[in-house]
């Protein structure tokens, strides 16, 4: 139906061809030709394909409900100039810049992209995006490992618990040993056991995360990270709630020499998990061993500024086996749509959405307690927090969703000893009217034991 | 909050939205993309995006929708995924897909990543070679050092395909899976897949298909017939999903019954009229992302499949076949073909001789190219054709546009061979000319730097 093919196009074009069909063309052999009858939909007319998938998008009730969560995955308020941008065809229908003069628009943006990434983290270069957040931390292992030559890489228990799952999954493939960090008491890394486990093995990398997957800033500093460095481990942030790079210390303040993260936050939907945004974000020294594109400024043959792919003996296209890194395609639009917002918002802007995350998740907290439900840690958070509700927490669940509430995570799916613990969320959307209610609705079942 | 845990400065710009929106206004004008003309990428499959396809994935139930939405809330998203994967699995020829990886080289990840656990569940831990043909996409010898194998370079024979004397030749108890495209990267048709597959899999080995030019073969003939274990599709060329800039991608893994089992987590299942994610399956390389799929594309794919159905697919493959060698016999009439003989969704050109000649190189042309308005072919791959224009004109492309493309790529050969001049300055009526690539990467700039404050 896209096709502009008319009869007479086609006769022509065979004649030029010399053949006198189109199935002349084809030349299946005769055993590969296709018998099977396709189980496929029959072509719909556009109003009707509208109509079929609009259906299906009403059944997905749980956007209407009043959300708490998150843990990895953000609602955050995208301005409408962002989809008015980004959704021009001129970007959304370019290909990878490899044309550099046709191309100068996009590259410029993720120049821009890398520049803020650096500026956020306080790290020296930025690629042009990987996949998301869980592989920004997998592919910055595989910097670690080819820069030490170790094969043993340690990661805290605190770390999104599907980020250290894909972290084991390409760990796997290169037969390198993944230990885990055991949580302190106190919802943070055990730092005294990151100390022990560095003094025992020699590893590539460690990854630890602040704000980590129950909300908590870990204190991390010079003095944390000391047995790290000393034993030629690269230590590795992991950012899955990028809006805390606005508010918190920068990981390059506290010894972190990549910054492995997801930018999901700053305007990308949720989209049912995807696509998002990952970055790797290091120091110069790394900047040979990082994964993907990366996009330079540099001057064309009349001396004006120009910018340009670059470094690319690093990539799979040049160097195939040897590549750094199999990534091609990565997350360039999502990568756009991720820079306006940062434009859009500024630094004044992106204050106030971080204070904004800091008060309403107090306010929640609040509220929580108020409803005879106990904080489970007592550390500095930033717009998430764990609440243990004293009962198995999918039974909580089950009954704040009876009451059109999705109250958070529940940690057991992670975190067997945490079975009674919920990770909730608030953000700049979270109303007091939204807190209130799920206030009234977590008493009335924790309290009461209504409804369980 | 301790002070110590907070940044003192935040060195972002503040700007108007009025700044902004003329920023990125401008930018985007200074983009080249297929809606403002013809974009013969080789292997990258650059055809009409359908506005319908980003309508629907923006529909405010599917963008919302938090991932960690229970399964009962997301009967819908998860309904898409299902219904596209099983449609997937009929076009293709194969048991089941994963809609989770992210591009097609994070599929070549997963699915070598299943051969390595399957082997291993067999007791064939030897088992550590990946064969790839010398005209196989890059992604594909990278993926393979990824997954911990070392790779075998095949060469192509003076038809441009494999031989299957030449994998049977590297073939042994080491051999772990033969990593094909078909038609290949030349856009030949590797009529002898079939041998290839039966030996492959004789020596204990696993068959995978790069499905990055399935746009040749849909409803005509399909990978799982042709004797492969798993494949991938890259649903951003094959099923017009937006490559927006170089993603996101979209990257479906399709496996053969026997390797099921292994696809990552989670795998979307139907009970009856229910759907859900299956997170519990033990023999799985485990998650490859930290969320279920790419879905906004899932649904564009979904969309697009609706507007074809099985005999509108067929028809898309037929028409870009069509229009392929149209252009192929076109251009041969005044450049070098390598393979003179019927392709299939793209050819190959050479500048080779033109070069000996004039001096014109590929990449002169494809500047060239750029000063008339098209979209330059890729160029110098695949690596084993000298001065390479690798074209691949799509179906969505109508028989006037491949005329005028034809047209300038016969003035630009003319100019070659009468004033090269032109040529070597191209492009000039770009927003820049030809950008210095060498001083880009000895003396790297890669961000802007805030100015440094003035000395105290």
């Amino acid at each position: 139906m896209y096709t502009p093919h008319t009869q007479a196009d086609i006769d022509a074009m065979l004649e030029a061809v010399g053949v006198e069909s189109i199935d002349a063309l084809l030349q299946v052999p005769e055993e590969l030709k296709l018998r099977a009858k396709l189980d496929i939909v029959p072509a719909l007319p556009e109003y009707q394909i509208r109509r079929r998938i609009e259906r299906l998008a009403k059944r997905n009730t749980g956007v209407d409900l009043v959300s708490f969560l998150g843990g990895g995955a953000y609602r955050h308020y995208a301005p409408p100039a962002i989809a008015a941008l980004a959704m021009r065809g001129e970007f959304l229908t370019a290909y990878t810049p490899y044309q550099a003069e046709v191309s100068q628009g996009y590259l410029q943006a993720i120049y821009e992209w890398q520049t803020y990434i650096c500026l956020l983290t306080g790290m020296d270069v930025a690629d042009a995006s990987v996949y998301d957040g869980a592989t920004a931390l997998a592919e910055s292992a595989i910097m670690t490992i080819n820069a030490t030559g170790r094969h043993r890489f340690l990661v805290s228990r605190a770390v999104h618990p599907n980020y250290r799952a894909v972290l084991r999954t390409y760990c796997d493939g290169l037969d390198v040993l993944v230990d885990e960090i055991p949580l302190a008491a106190d919802g943070t890394t055990d730092l005294r056991a990151l100390a022990d486990a560095v003094a025992s093995y020699e590893y590539a990398g460690v990854a630890l995360q602040s704000p980590n997957f129950f909300g908590n800033v870990d204190t991390l500093d010079a003095d944390a990270l000391r047995a790290v460095l000393e034993r030629g481990a690269v230590p590795i942030a992991v950012v899955a709630e990028a809006l805390a790079l606005a508010a918190l210390a920068t990981p390059s303040s506290w010894g972190a020499q990549i910054v492995a993260g997801e930018a999901q936050s700053f305007g990308v939907p949720l989209a049912y998990g995807g696509p998002y945004v990952g970055f790797i974000a290091t120091k110069d020294e790394h900047v040979r061993r990082i994964p993907g594109r990366l996009v330079g400024k540099s001057v064309d043959n009349a001396g004006r500024t120009a910018y340009v792919l670059t470094l690319q003996a690093r990539e799979q296209h040049i160097r195939r086996e040897r590549a750094t890194s199999n990534i091609c395609t990565n997350q360039a639009h999502c990568a756009l749509i991720a820079t306006i917002y940062l434009a859009l918002l500024g630094k004044t802007g992106l204050r106030d959405v971080a204070a904004l995350n800091l008060e309403r998740s107090r306010e929640l907290a609040t509220a929580v307690a108020n409803a005879g439900v106990r904080l489970a840690f007592s550390v500095p958070f930033f717009n998430e927090f764990v609440a243990d509700v004293g009962r198995p927490a999918g039974e909580v669940l089950g009954a704040l969703r009876a009451r059109g509430i999705l109250g958070g995570l529940d940690l057991g799916r992670w975190y067997p000893e945490y079975a009674t613990c919920v990770l909730m969320t608030a953000t700049e959307l979270t109303t007091s009217d939204e807190i209130a209610k799920l206030g009234a609705a977590l008493e009335e079942v924790v309290r009461v034991g209504a409804g369980i | 909050m301790p002070a110590s845990t907070l940044r003192d400065d935040l060195p972002l710009p503040d700007n108007t939205e009025l700044d902004v929106v003329r920023h990125y206004t401008r930018l985007s004008q200074r983009t080249f993309g297929i809606d403002l003309g013809f974009y013969p990428l080789g292997s990258c499959t650059m055809k009409y995006n359908p506005r319908i396809n980003d309508a629907l994935a923006n529909l405010r139930e599917f963008a919302e929708l938090h991932p960690f939405v229970p399964d009962e809330l997301a009967q819908g998203a998860l309904q898409v995924m299902h219904e596209l994967e099983r449609s997937f699995c009929s076009l293709f020829g194969m048991a089941a897909f994963s809609l989770n990886p992210a591009a097609g080289a994070q599929a070549e990840l997963a699915a070598l990543l299943i051969a390595k656990k399957y082997f291993k569940d067999r007791g064939e831990t030897k088992r550590d070679k990946v064969i790839v043909p010398d005209t196989a996409h890059g992604t594909n010898p990278a993926s393979a050092t990824m997954a911990g194998f070392t790779v075998v370079s095949v060469k192509s024979d003076a038809r441009g395909r494999v031989d299957p004397a030449e994998i049977r030749a590297v073939l042994g108890a080491d051999a772990a899976v033969c990593m094909m495209t078909n038609p290949n990267t030349l856009g030949l048709f590797e009529e002898r897949i079939h041998e290839i597959a039966d030996a492959v899999h004789e020596a204990g080995g696993l068959m995978y298909y790069d499905g990055a030019n399935a746009n040749a073969l849909m409803g005509n003939t399909r990978p799982g017939d042709m004797g492969f274990d798993l494949m991938h599709l890259n649903t951003h060329k094959t099923f017009t999903i937006p490559h927006g800039g170089g993603g996101a991608g979209h990257g479906p893994l399709g496996v053969a019954p026997h390797l099921v089992e292994y696809l990552p987590t989670p795998y979307v299942v139907r009970d009856a009229d229910r759907y859900r994610l299956d997170f519990d399956r033990p023999k799985s390389i485990g998650p490859v992302r930290s969320f279920w799929s790419n879905f906004a594309h899932a649904v564009r794919a979904l969309a697009y499949l609706y507007a074809n159905g099985a005999e509108g697919l067929a028809n898309v493959s037929q028409y870009a076949v069509l229009n392929a060698n149209y252009l192929r016999v076109k251009i041969a009439e005044f450049l070098e073909t390598p393979y003179p003989e019927v392709c299939r969704h793209e050819f190959v050109a050479s500048a080779q001789s033109l070069k000996k000649k004039t001096g014109v190189r590929a990449l002169d042309i494809a500047k060239a190219l750029l000063d008339r308005g098209f979209m330059a072919p890729t160029v110098y791959f695949p690596l084993i054709v000298p001065e390479c224009l690798m074209i691949e004109p799509t179906e969505t492309e109508s028989k006037e546009t491949l005329d005028e493309f034809v047209a300038a790529l016969r003035e630009i050969v003319a100019a070659a061979q009468s004033d090269p001049r032109e040529l070597f300055d191209a492009p000039v009526t770009t927003v820049v000319g030809r950008v210095d690539e060498t001083r880009a990467a000895r003396q790297p700039d890669l961000r802007w730097r805030p100015p440094l404050p003035p000395e105290t």
